[in-house]
């Protein structure tokens, strides 16, 4: 090899080698994850959340006098505190969370409450086909259909991996829908609106998809 | 003497301006500690994205409208690793020329850095909003390089302002010149190839 091969390979070779990794990312990532010590793992960010945050101040809802408001097409609206919807049945489940930007979390740990505890009191009238959920962050909100909402794997989350829910993932309360990508998740949730029209929400004002499936939207 | 022309220069100073907006911008996106502080995501990720283009049209611009022989010319000099850039990266004090062998290594790093920010990037931003695009490694590949380069730069910046037998170099990248006999002690080869030139 001449002088100037050596140059331009090294030089190409990184180029084929990440271009590799743009295909094969993923799994060397895994790899990593179950070579790496969980204390070094956590020093790395992108080994797991990233937090989106798209007002310009994160809210900071204080628990003792948060108010979740259930209002719209439903029998009578209903004003719940966090002891409240501690009481209600408590449901737990180990689901993986995807982003629509491409990164995922595995076996995340939620604890909250189902759908048809949530609203057994307010009774969402003949037509509540749509679920608005809006958040403290203005002007933040995401919909779900009924059949969306009532999936047994959906839930208003308090608690998170054993602990309530940080700040920086929705506190007090975030809705989980494992099957469709995070912005369907909304944090601090502080109204849910029952509905017969559809309205979209704040990604899908911005092209995003509504029915927002892991891996069957946004163009695929 | 002489030792990076207008082109090189601004060049450089476009790339530089550009990578730390990109970096501070994507430490925002990327860290949690600092979303948080920061939010507001789609303003930092509008200004992440208007960087990358404005960087790459910068970049294309300054070569076509620039020096373009001595770009070559310093490519080739940067592409060329002899014996002597071998037995200087082991640790040995060989004479080096315009560039030596560490000077060359960064260069060629930085290269190839740049290119593959832009590629995982541009499949980061097509694939978010369109699936077919969306790549599994991509975002893996962008976070690597992000680590990679701090490091690669915090050893440039180190050299080019802290050190203090090298930092003169910036002179260099700066005004556009060295002194003759800094030149002598750190590019002795580069410093007798011109002197055979004028001759």
């Amino acid at each position: 090899m001449n002088d100037r091969a050596i140059g331009r390979a090294a030089f190409l070779g990184l180029l084929g080698a990440g271009v590799a990794g743009l295909f094969y990312g993923r799994d060397v990532t895994g790899l990593l994850g179950r070579i790496v010590p969980d204390g070094v793992t956590s020093l790395v960010p992108s080994s797991g959340w990233r937090i989106y945050t798209v007002a310009s101040e994160m809210p900071d809802l204080d628990p003792a006098t948060y108010r979740l408001r259930i209002d719209g097409l439903v029998e009578r609206p209903v004003t719940y505190t966090l002891d409240d919807l501690r009481s209600l049945p408590r449901a737990e489940q180990v689901s993986d969370f995807h982003c629509v930007t491409g990164w995922s979390v595995r076996d995340v740990h939620w604890a909250g409450v189902r759908f048809e505890h949530l609203l057994a009191e307010a009774k969402p009238l003949p037509g509540a086909f749509w679920y608005r959920f809006v958040s403290a962050e203005v002007p933040y909100d995401d919909i779900l259909s009924f059949e969306q909402v009532f999936l047994p794997d959906v839930m208003l989350a308090y608690e998170m991996d054993g602990k309530p829910l940080a700040r920086a993932h929705g506190a007090p309360v975030r809705v989980v829908m494992p099957r469709m990508y995070g912005y369907k998740y909304v944090k601090w949730v502080d109204r849910i609106d029952v509905r017969r029209e559809f309205r979209p929400g704040f990604w899908e004002q911005r092209g995003y998809d509504s029915d927002a499936w892991v891996g069957g939207s946004n163009g695929r | 003497m002489p030792r990076f022309g207008r082109t090189e220069r601004l060049l450089h100073w476009t790339h530089a301006a550009a990578f730390f907006v990109l970096l501070a911008t994507g430490l925002v996106l990327l860290v949690p500690e600092l979303s948080e502080i920061v939010a507001r995501r789609n303003l930092v990720k509008n200004v992440h994205i208007w960087t990358a283009l404005a960087w790459a049209v910068a970049v294309v611009l300054v070569i076509l409208a620039g020096d373009r022989r001595r770009l070559a010319e310093d490519w080739r000099e940067i592409e060329t690793i002899g014996r002597d850039d071998r037995r200087w990266l082991r640790g040995r004090r060989v004479p080096q020329g315009r560039f030596n062998a560490g000077q060359k290594v960064n260069a060629l790093l930085t290269a190839a850095f740049a290119l593959l920010f832009a590629l995982s990037g541009f499949f980061l931003w097509l694939g978010e909003r369109d699936h077919r695009f969306l790549l599994d490694g991509a975002g893996m590949v962008h976070d690597v390089l992000t680590y990679a380069s701090i490091l690669l730069v915090s050893g440039h910046l180190y050299l080019a302002v802290v050190h203090p037998t090298t930092r003169h170099a910036l002179r260099g990248m700066t005004r556009g010149d060295v002194r003759v006999d800094w030149a002598e002690r750190h590019h002795p080869r580069w410093v007798s190839e011109v002197r055979a030139r004028d001759e």
